[in-house]
């Protein structure tokens, strides 16, 4: 087919050219206060869950800080014990459900995903849409209700009977219910626009087997998501109509088993972990690769690594439940298939630190959070092999040890990774670099204030203090340990204030990045930065796995789409070969108003059952809104028509 | 620099690597069961203290090896000689993880093993009850008259093995004494059984480690081993009725008791009170702490802790009781002699 | 941009104050009120032109969801059930029902517990603290449907006797209620 206009490279397009003007135009999104709820592209819900969730990541970190204040005296009076179990409730809650998740698999992937792949937008972008309000409808929930005394005050894990109708009066454990209701919804919602983006919107060539490591990474936890949100959404609706409706299903004397709660909370709790702890590394991996100026090392066995972290993830709930007088030999099954997982893990790190050896290694400042990564992930993992064995974990189980243990695997696993990406992406994102010497800062201040507190409450743990613990005896002895673990708080704080001057300062007076500042291989360096609406002038094809850097400067792109309509390839998702087109709907009021429907039906079942069948017809209404066909399908070609050589 | 050395809490750090474990311990152990546990902890963290110390070498030394400070990106490179070596070595580091794993797979199940069944057919059984916010100590008997209720503190005979049955009657609780062995959680509509076996004489400290509501941080109890004389006489002790009031003021004072709310919660055996809400009161002075470890065992804390138990324990099912000075007086006095 | 904060900001106190009363638990108990057993009034007459001032009727803890849960522990744990069962009566009248002897309003409940009432109804006073008694009354009145659903408590974990209080269908108390200006 001849070509009309001559080809400009993606990392050419400054936006002036006649394709540019026009495809801008097509993929525009709308302005103003509606056009803010109508908006459909991926780049913007990215920056918006990113930012959501660091705001919940700091009011989290402002609880975080309420307990070590309360917890550096012996029966110190600055909380009492109700707002005590409040704090550390909303604590666990606000950081797993509203910022780890949303960050590290919703925000990124939201974000990077569609680039990386070479497509205009993510699969489903009106649902990506949707996900983003109900996150945020269930972040108001948790915290509305925090701030009018409801909120929940039964650890982060609820469990049944203290969280049931009989020892939780009133209504704070069904906001915490209905919160996971509404935070797994919208997890459930983006794996699937991501996975459907992997499998079929990558660029073509884009083999599996060239397929950059994140994507493998975000293609299996949105899988383990689609697996693991289920079980949690039975355990807190099963919770729901015990306590709302007077079912027995955690009720011994009419047959119910409080046991049942933790079976499927924890079904869900502990892929839930790798769900927060896989796209960590797999930020990780790419940034090896790209400071180590080489494509990674073990390419296949880290691919391989992943996969089965996140199916052996599925096979180890039980060890949340060692102490609870299983059989042993249940109780070895699940000691050995935690021990299992730590191969995969331990797997990637040889692969790191082989990429590294035999690499050429530039420190910048996304790498030293890396090696902070490894060196806190490291402690954390190694703990979690002492957790793994039953008898050890019978004396440390719900102990300072435990908590010790699953910040460093945490923090070290998504918080240090996820500062690694924030500096690494951000001037793709916001089109400046960030302040390497504010940056440095950062990360000191940060990894001294955090070991300081968390290595020291393992020793907390070994003396004998609980969890969950308002206060203590002053005859314990763990006045001196507390009070070292509460002065690290202050480093972490000057830390992350150091980060958000960065970040402000920079987003106005931020040295400008080109496409490319770190010389990466992903496609998302491919344009300039922050990326224009339609994302790619041309839609690319790859012919190796670091497309940037080994792809032939004659690298042939996709011709033939249309640019008056917001045409989208549609690829096979084994060999990324192109099979038919489609049609991205576009801007879209709908998913914010289903957004709104859904989320009173579910406030409103926080206070009845009639809000079922009520809140329904709304729902039902904004559903018909949105799936109303817009009288354009897509037009199925036959492959290979499209391939201009 | 020396100016700001006094800020250092110099005390408290001192204080925090004390090594007075305070009885409750995970590292001092004073029974069998801990005893392994502490084994196996050693052998698994020198395992592992080794692992890390290796890999942060390794990454360190990758690190410095080939660090080059730029602040543009340098050229790709590749390694294939490095990589050909690094295949084998990254094999080998596979294998070894494998293996060691394998290891500590297969002692902590032996650990296990040896910490899960009692070693005697004639152990002391204790039924423990876990209520809001503590401890239902019972040591059942076919006999009823020789059935022992007591609260928050166990004893047992030094060398002997003790089962417990567990038992909650309302929350998940756990029962968790670190000198002495591992924990097991107590869950409503469950019973399970575990044994110990203390070696050396002492009080050990013990608290609930699941969370189980507002108090669950005073919810302490304490395991007092004793030679086996001393024990068979503590249990003689506790199976006897309420000592009599031998002064007019320990009169009064069961006086007291019995027209107060007092006995609509407690039992004191040979009295009127006999219901089972709080604990059993019957040998109340024979305790060495109350409020489930929370306070010293003395008159004024005592005193303080029946005038307004929500003070020192906001939320606990007790009620505050202003009573007359007098009152409390002879009461504090009546039961400081139900030894 | 600022108005935006500045709006945002004047929401977040405006919910700030608008503390929940059902989920307030109340740990530290008011002192009790002098002499309350004797200004209590079941009748609404009195002698003379001046009336008695009716001293407060209203009890905070019907208010609190944790106040009525605890209310509804104590009724077990003080044997209320040994003569009420869980409210459909034996010895003792039925509490769930309709029907009122000695009046449903929560001064007129405190008072039955803490006087007594002839053909049966012990006297505790003196062996209950009186805000438990309140809180007696408050679970009381949710056993006859005279709570709002939210506060009144939810199914036990006992074997399931009978539907949850909360379930109950709301009741105009009849018989002798104690509501002032209603027949007595």
């Amino acid at each position: 087919m001849p070509v009309a206009e001559p080809v400009i490279a993606n990392d050419q397009d400054t936006g002036q050219s006649e394709l540019a003007r026009r495809l801008a135009s097509t993929w525009r999104q709308p302005r103003g206060f509606w056009g803010w709820f109508c908006n459909t592209h991926h780049t913007d819900i990215g920056i918006r869950f990113i930012v959501t969730s660091f705001i919940f990541l700091l009011l989290g970190g402002v609880l975080a800080a309420m307990i070590r204040l309360q917890l550096v005296r012996p029966e110190n009076s600055l909380m009492g014990p109700d707002l005590y179990n409040q704090v550390f409730t909303m604590h666990g809650s606000s950081m797993i459900f509203l910022f780890a998740v949303p960050m590290m698999f919703q925000g990124f992937g939201v974000y990077i995903v569609p680039l990386m792949c070479g497509a205009r937008n993510i699969a489903f972008p009106r649902l990506n849409a949707f996900s983003y309000y109900l996150y945020v409808g269930g972040a108001l929930v948790l915290w509305g209700g925090f701030l009018t005394n409801t909120g929940p005050d039964v650890g982060w894990f609820a469990y049944v009977p203290l969280s049931g109708p009989a020892y939780s009066p009133g209504h704070r454990a069904d906001i915490w219910s209905q919160m996971i209701t509404f935070t797994e919804v919208s997890a459930l919602g983006v794996a699937i626009c991501l996975a459907t983006t992997i499998l079929r919107h990558r660029a073509p060539g884009m083999t599996l087997n060239r397929m950059p490591m994140l994507l493998w990474e975000k293609l299996v936890i949105s899988i383990a998501v689609i697996f693991a949100m289920p079980a949690v959404m039975i355990a807190s609706g099963l919770l729901l109509l015990d306590r709302l409706i007077g079912t027995h299903f955690f009720n011994p004397a009419e047959g119910g088993d409080a046991l049942l709660y933790q079976h499927l909370f924890w079904f869900f709790g502990h892929p839930e972990v790798y769900i927060i702890f896989l796209p960590g590394a797999a930020i990780v991996s790419t940034l090896v690769e790209c400071f180590s100026r080489r494509r990674i090392f073990g390419y296949t066995p880290i691919v391989i690594s992943v996969v089965a972290t996140g199916f052996i993830g599925f096979s180890v709930w039980v060890h949340h439940m060692f102490a609870t007088g299983l059989p042993q030999l249940s109780e070895s099954f699940f000691t050995a298939a935690s021990l299992m997982i730590v191969i995969p893990t331990g797997t990637q790190f040889f692969c790191w630190m082989a990429t590294i050896w035999h690499g050429r290694l530039q420190l910048r400042l996304p790498m030293l959070w890396c090696f902070g990564f490894f060196f806190t992930f490291l402690i954390g993992g190694l703990s979690g092999v002492m957790l793994a064995s039953v008898p050890v974990d019978l004396q440390v189980h719900d102990t300072y040890f435990v908590v010790a243990h699953f910040h460093y695997v945490l923090i070290g696993g998504a918080l240090f990774p996820m500062f690694a990406g924030l500096y690494f992406w951000f001037p793709k994102i916001a089109g400046r670099m960030l302040n390497d010497r504010l940056g440095a800062w950062h990360f000191w201040l940060f990894f001294i204030g955090f070991n300081l507190t968390f290595f020291t409450l393992h020793f907390l743990g070994l003396r004998g203090m609980p969890r969950r613990v308002y206060t203590y005896g002053p005859d314990m002895h763990w006045q001196g340990l507390n009070v070292l673990a509460s002065i690290g708080v202050v480093f972490m704080t000057a830390g992350f204030l150091v980060f958000l001057v960065n970040v402000l300062r920079s987003l106005r007076m931020g040295k400008i990045a080109g496409n490319n500042p770190w010389g990466d291989a992903g496609l998302e360096w491919a344009m300039s930065s922050p990326p224009p609406p339609y994302n790619f002038l041309h839609l690319p094809t790859v012919s190796s796995r670091d497309p940037l850097w080994e792809d032939p400067p004659d690298q042939p792109v996709v011709v033939g789409l249309r640019d008056d309509i917001r045409e989208t390839l549609v690829t096979h998702s084994l060999d990324a070969e192109p099979q038919h087109k489609d049609e991205d709907p576009g801007p879209s009021i709908w998913p914010f108003l289903t957004a709104l429907t859904v989320s009173a039906a579910f406030v409103g079942s926080i206070f009845t059952p009639w809000a079922v069948p009520v809140g329904a017809p709304p729902v039902i209404v904004t559903l018909i809104g949105w799936l109303w066909p817009r009288g354009q399908s897509p037009t199925p070609r036959p492959s290979g028509e499209q391939w201009s050589r | 620099m020396k100016p700001a050395l006094k800020f250092i809490p110099w005390r408290f750090l001192v204080q925090a690597m004390s090594l007075d474990p305070g009885h409750h311990h995970v590292l001092h152990p004073a029974a069998p069961q801990a005893g392994n546990i502490e084994w196996l902890y050693w052998v698994i963290f020198g395992v592992l203290t080794a692992v890390f110390v290796l890999m942060i070498a390794g990454f360190t030394w990758a690190g410095a090896k080939t660090g080059v400070a730029a602040s543009h990106p340098l050229p790709i490179m590749e390694d294939k000689e490095g990589d050909h070596r690094a295949r084998w070595v990254v094999g080998l580091a596979m294998g070894v993880t494998v293996v060691t794993l394998f290891v500590i797979l297969v002692i902590s199940v032996v650990t296990g093993k040896r910490i899960h069944g009692p070693t005697s057919k004639n152990p002391v059984t204790i039924q423990v009850t876990a209520r809001q916010w503590w401890w239902e100590i019972t040591y059942p008997n076919p006999q009823a008259d020789q059935t022992i209720t007591t609260a928050n503190e166990i004893h047992v005979p030094v060398g002997a093995p003790i089962v417990v049955l567990t038992n909650s009657k309302d929350v998940i609780h756990s029962f968790w004494a670190p000198s002495i062995t591992g924990k097991r959680d107590l869950i409503p509509g469950y019973s399970s059984a575990f044994w110990f076996q203390v070696d050396q004489p002492g009080t050990y400290h013990g608290q609930c480690a699941e969370f189980c509501g507002l108090q669950h941080a005073h919810m302490g109890f304490s395991v007092v081993a004793e030679p086996v004389d001393q024990f068979q006489a503590w249990q003689q002790q506790q199976l006897k009725a309420a000592a009599e009031p031998s002064t007019s003021e320990a009169v009064r004072g069961r006086d007291v008791f019995l027209t107060h709310a007092c006995l609509m919660c407690h039992t004191i055996r040979g009295t009127d009170a006999g219901s089972h809400v709080g604990p059993d009161l019957t040998h109340i002075a024979g305790r060495n702490m109350i409020a489930a470890e929370t306070l010293p065992n003395t008159a004024g804390a005592l005193a303080g802790w029946i005038v307004d138990p929500q003070r020192i324990k906001p939320g606990t099912r007790m009620s505050p009781n202003p009573l007359a000075p007098d009152d409390l007086q002879a009461l504090i006095v009546y039961l400081r002699s139900l030894q | 941009m600022a108005k935006h904060f500045y709006f945002a900001l004047l929401l977040v106190i405006a919910v700030l104050l608008v503390s929940c009363k059902r989920e307030e638990r109340i740990l530290r108990q008011p002192p009790p009120a002098n002499d309350i057993l004797n200004t209590i009034q079941i009748s609404g007459l009195n002698p003379g032109a001046n009336s008695i001032p009716t001293p407060p009727n209203s009890n905070m803890y019907q208010e609190s969801a944790y106040a009525v849960a605890e209310g509804q522990k104590l009724y077990e744990e003080y044997n209320c059930v040994g003569c009420h069962a869980h409210g459909g009566g034996g010895i003792g009248p039925a509490l769930m029902d309709r029907d009122w002897i000695y009046g449903s309003e929560a001064g007129n409940i405190f008072s039955t517990i803490m006087q007594g009432r002839p053909n049966g109804m012990p006297s505790f006073r003196n062996r209950i603290p009186e805000y438990q008694a309140w809180e007696i009354a408050a679970y009381v009145r949710s056993l006859a449907g005279l709570l709002p659903k939210g506060v009144s408590p939810n199914r036990t974990d006992q074997m399931n006797i009978k539907p949850a209080e909360s379930s109950t269908p709301e009741q105009t108390p009849s018989g002798i209620t104690g509501i002032p200006g209603q027949h007595q």
